[in-house]
């Protein structure tokens, strides 16, 4: 989403990111217009007249799980988008009952949070866990 | 689920669903492009504020509601403009 209208979105993509990506961008490209959902966000910048890289995990319910904003110039990490939602899946399908720790991604040990944990993680998690090997 | 619409020379345009409406001091509502909005951070583990916006979408443009992703994880991305190259 941008505050480039739909015509713009489609000379983007038709002359640019098709030649990038097979087929075309895949999801819809929204137009913001004015900026007023990218204001409901807090990601506007009133200043400049565009929206910031803002980017927003939303749950089946509706519900925000995670943001991540950036200036301009730094583009995102698609990945780690990916490895937050696949985060996000694991905790909603357990219902709470394991979390992720710090560097987690599929594969990786989950944690079990309860009484018994309490003061022994360093026991069952190490800190060389939270990087990648 | 989006449905297509047929572009005019107007811009379109979309805008948050369910928008409280601001009075002004006559009782009337206020137009939407005058309205000064207070732009605060939104909060995890908090509704996602709904909208409708326009988009183009594999060769159509179409009408956008959040609400009706309801049931799908979505990754909204907001970024600075077309051809901002990152």
């Amino acid at each position: 989403m941008s505050v480039d209208s739909v015509f713009v979105h489609k000379m983007w993509n038709d002359n640019e990111l098709s030649k990038m990506v097979q087929g075309g961008v895949p999801f819809p490209m929204l137009s913001d217009g004015g900026g007023r959902v990218g204001t409901a966000y807090g990601i506007y910048d009133a200043d400049a007249g565009v929206e910031t890289r803002g980017r927003f995990i939303i749950d089946p319910d509706g519900v925000v799980q995670g943001y991540e904003v950036l200036t301009p110039p730094v583009g995102r990490n698609v990945m780690e988008s990916f490895r937050q939602v696949q985060a996000f899946q694991l905790v909603r399908e357990k219902k709470g009952a394991e979390a992720t720790p710090s560097g987690w991604k599929p594969g990786k040990m989950t944690l079990k949070p309860g009484p018994d944990l309490v003061g022994k993680v360093w026991e069952v998690w190490k800190t060389s866990m939270a990087f990648d090997d | 689920m989006p449905e297509e619409f047929k572009p005019g020379c107007a811009r379109p345009t979309g805008g948050p669903v369910g928008e409280e409406p601001i009075l002004t001091e006559k009782g009337e509502e206020m137009e939407k492009t005058t309205r000064e909005v207070k732009q605060a951070m939104i909060q995890v583990g908090k509704k996602a504020p709904d909208f409708s916006a326009p988009a183009y979408h594999q060769g159509k443009f179409i009408n956008v509601k959040l609400s009706e992703y309801l049931g799908k994880w979505v990754l909204l991305c907001f970024y600075p403009g077309d051809f901002t190259f990152v």
